[in-house]
């Protein structure tokens, strides 16, 4: 066991900085509309669901077969783009039409949650009724190949874990996608209104923010981080289906809440977290297990630290 | 207390009008003497007991059996929202993973019954106890976190079940278990594959538990839950025990849950862990929120929807869960406090009281001033 245990660590941990990433991109939706609007945005997972089908999209009409070099780095660009300008308008949109009505009649935080499963399921079905089989011409509930964009070199080896490509592609962009939205959050004036926003809503708004215009902004970032997501989602796993986005929303709420959620730093703490210990958990118990271990280990953590790991809010992102 | 006059856009009219009837049934209701409410009592008893008859089921039901749609999913959705309700609509716990103790109650009947030859009536109370039992052991850690922490770890907790009971060979694995044992004949009655039987079963068990739950209502438990609903940090300054009181709710809407799940399983013969994914969980939840949580007609009414307006447009075949997500939304942005809340609920929602309310809920200038009532 111990043997297994070593031997697999290195490959383990690779992949589990992999879905990490994943995890902590999608999280920062969550996080985001959770810190300002204190509702759990559960059709997220469909917007993040969306922005695989516009990656296999933009895959389909470009075609570019696998990359490598400058042409990858323009190729993941565009999917980036189109990703996240499909995810966030989506996000958007889902805003304005599920939760702007009940937001203006100050609903309780239940009667949001019902609409934001109300509008998954009907995201979900959407697709796998319509987009798909108009869009894609293809079976609606059957999983769809994303076709391959980038060849899996090994780039290097670190404690017998091989190191590919497509790794390092995903690690770079989520950390690089993140950077960013830190430091937009952190030091931008929209972030001071998110911030601003999520501390005391009230007394934003006195000082002159608007409130419509932030909460907008904010379903936008999530969403086109969850596009992110997608791409490297859809370039990592290959496959992609319709009810994609309801295991990993699940998980990338769970890491959100791991980390203190409405929690920048924390989502992607969180994130890679989890990532790693369900995979190290993985060596143990079998694969199987792996959602349960996810699952156990966010209980044990809530018992003994209920702010998760880095606390919660998003006005102290700045740490 | 006549309707509120609306003015403004056709949103806000639409809203009205759906919820014009609900009101005025309920505020007839409240004034409504003893005799009164015992005869709609009687009259709604003798409709569930003449509602299997072929009469209604050509109405109700033209593509599918009436009788066994009233068994299921009509009769295990209500049975299911009246549990929920207590959890979620008197002490105010969201629990996204109610369908764990479903799953609970009906792999103990199943397991019990093909591997060690139980029967179904001792197994009906180990069920709910072990449902219980389960929901004071997920509950006992989790409850001291707050609201949105308890969704997630309920919801958690509805995959782990689900994800053991595909992993765990010796309940079934993925394969599941059969044949589960129907109960044994009761007066003379057989419980075979006639859904009549079974219907009248799960009757017998809605009527019990509503009594259970209106009496628990108007204990001091219910008093109780209230509180905790209302303001939770109030009600423990005013010296309710707070997470006893908590996990006494999860505990008992637990056991409900079980129960459902045994009597649902002494049907169906075989059971597999897909008969309980999470989807499941957010329909009841919906039925119960979309009826009005807490009060008793409501949940009733939202889980009978729920469960029938999806067979009864069978028409649609595919397109029916596409129109139930957009009926979701489409009702919350109508009448999010559900078509028939309760009295102090709604006056609940007047106050928009602190915490319950989403975030950044600064009133809109555009929007009619909230009114108070007292």
């Amino acid at each position: 066991m111990l043997n297994d245990f070593i031997q697999q660590f290195g490959p383990s941990t690779v992949g589990g900085l992999v879905v990490g990433s994943i995890y902590a991109l999608v999280a920062l939706g969550y996080t985001m509309v959770y810190g300002v609007l204190r509702l759990i945005n559960f059709a997220h997972s469909e917007i993040f669901m969306i922005g695989t089908f516009a990656t296999l999209f933009v895959l389909s009409l470009v075609a570019p077969g696998p990359l490598s070099g400058l042409a990858l780095v323009g190729m993941l660009v565009l999917l980036f783009v189109a990703a996240m300008a499909i995810s966030g308008g989506a996000a958007v949109l889902l805003e304005l039409l599920a939760y702007r009505p009940l937001r203006k009649r100050n609903a309780p935080r239940l009667a949001a949650l019902i609409s934001a499963i109300g509008a998954s399921v009907f995201l979900q079905e959407l697709f796998a009724l319509v987009v798909i089989p108009d869009v894609f011409n293809r079976p609606g509930r059957i999983d769809a190949p994303v076709p391959r964009l980038l060849d899996r070199d090994t780039v290097f080896t670190v404690f017998g874990a091989e190191v590919k490509t497509d790794h390092l592609v995903i690690i770079i962009s989520a950390v690089v996608m993140m950077v960013a939205l830190d430091q937009l959050v952190v030091r931008t004036r929209i972030g001071r209104g998110i911030r601003a926003t999520a501390q005391d809503p009230e007394a934003a708004v006195l000082m002159g923010v608007n409130i419509d215009t932030i909460v907008r902004l904010t379903f936008l970032l999530g969403g086109a981080m969850a596009g992110v997501a997608a791409v490297l989602y859809a370039l990592e796993f290959e496959n992609i289906s319709f009810r994609i986005g309801f295991v990993l929303g699940i998980k990338a709420f769970t890491a959100a809440v791991l980390g203190g959620i409405g929690n920048i730093r924390g989502a992607l703490v969180g994130g890679i977290a989890l990532g790693l210990v369900e995979n190290w958990g993985a060596i143990f118990f079998g694969s199987q297990w792996k959602d349960v271990i996810a699952f156990v280990i966010l209980v044990v953590v809530l018992l003994f630290r209920p702010t998760g790991i880095l606390g919660e809010s998003l006005q102290r992102a700045r740490a | 207390m006549s309707p509120r006059p609306r003015i403004g856009s056709p949103l806000e009219r639409a809203r009205s009008a759906v919820g014009g009837l609900g009101d005025t049934v309920r505020d007839w209701w409240a004034q409504a003497s003893r005799w009164q409410r015992w005869v709609v009592y009687l009259l709604l008893l003798l409709l569930a007991i003449a509602a299997p008859s072929p009469v209604i089921g050509s109405f109700m039901s033209p593509y599918t059996d009436w009788t066994s749609l009233l068994f299921n999913p009509i009769g295990t959705y209500i049975l299911l929202a009246i549990g929920l309700n207590i959890v979620v609509g008197h002490a105010g716990l969201l629990d996204l993973g109610y369908v764990a103790f479903f799953a609970i109650g009906a792999y103990t009947l199943a397991y019990l019954g093909v591997k060690h030859g139980f029967t179904f009536w001792p197994t009906l109370i180990l069920g709910m106890v072990l449902a219980a039992v389960s929901g004071v052991i997920l509950g006992a850690p989790t409850l001291r976190l707050r609201g949105d922490y308890l969704a997630i770890v309920t919801l958690g907790f509805g995959e782990i079940v689900r994800i053991t009971a595909i992993n765990t060979n010796e309940i079934g694995g993925a394969r599941g278990l059969t044949p589960v044992p129907h109960p044994p004949d009761l007066l003379g009655v057989e419980f075979l594959l006639d859904p009549l039987p079974y219907y009248y079963l799960v009757l017998a068990m809605i009527v019990l538990a509503i009594v259970f739950s209106l009496r628990l209502e108007r204990s001091r438990v219910g008093r109780a839950w209230t509180a905790i609903r209302e303001d939770e940090d109030a009600a423990e300054l005013m010296g309710v025990p707070t997470f006893k009181f908590k996990l006494l709710a999860f505990a008992i809407g637990a056991m409900i849950g079980g129960l459902a799940g045994v009597v649902w399983s002494g049907k169906v013969i075989f059971i597999a862990p897909t008969n309980f994914p999470f989807i499941l969980s957010a329909t009841i939840l919906a039925a119960v929120l979309l009826g009005g949580s807490g009060n008793m007609p409501g949940v009733i009414v939202g889980a009978f929807l729920i469960a029938w307006l999806p067979e009864r447009f069978r028409g649609f075949a595919d397109y029916r869960i596409l129109v139930f997500g957009a009926a979701l939304v489409i009702m919350m942005a109508l009448r999010p406090q559900g078509l028939l809340p309760s009295r102090r609920r709604s006056a609940e929602m007047a106050e928009h009281s602190a915490g319950s309310a989403m975030g950044a809920e600064v009133a809109d200038p555009g929007a009619a001033p909230v009114e108070v009532r007292k």
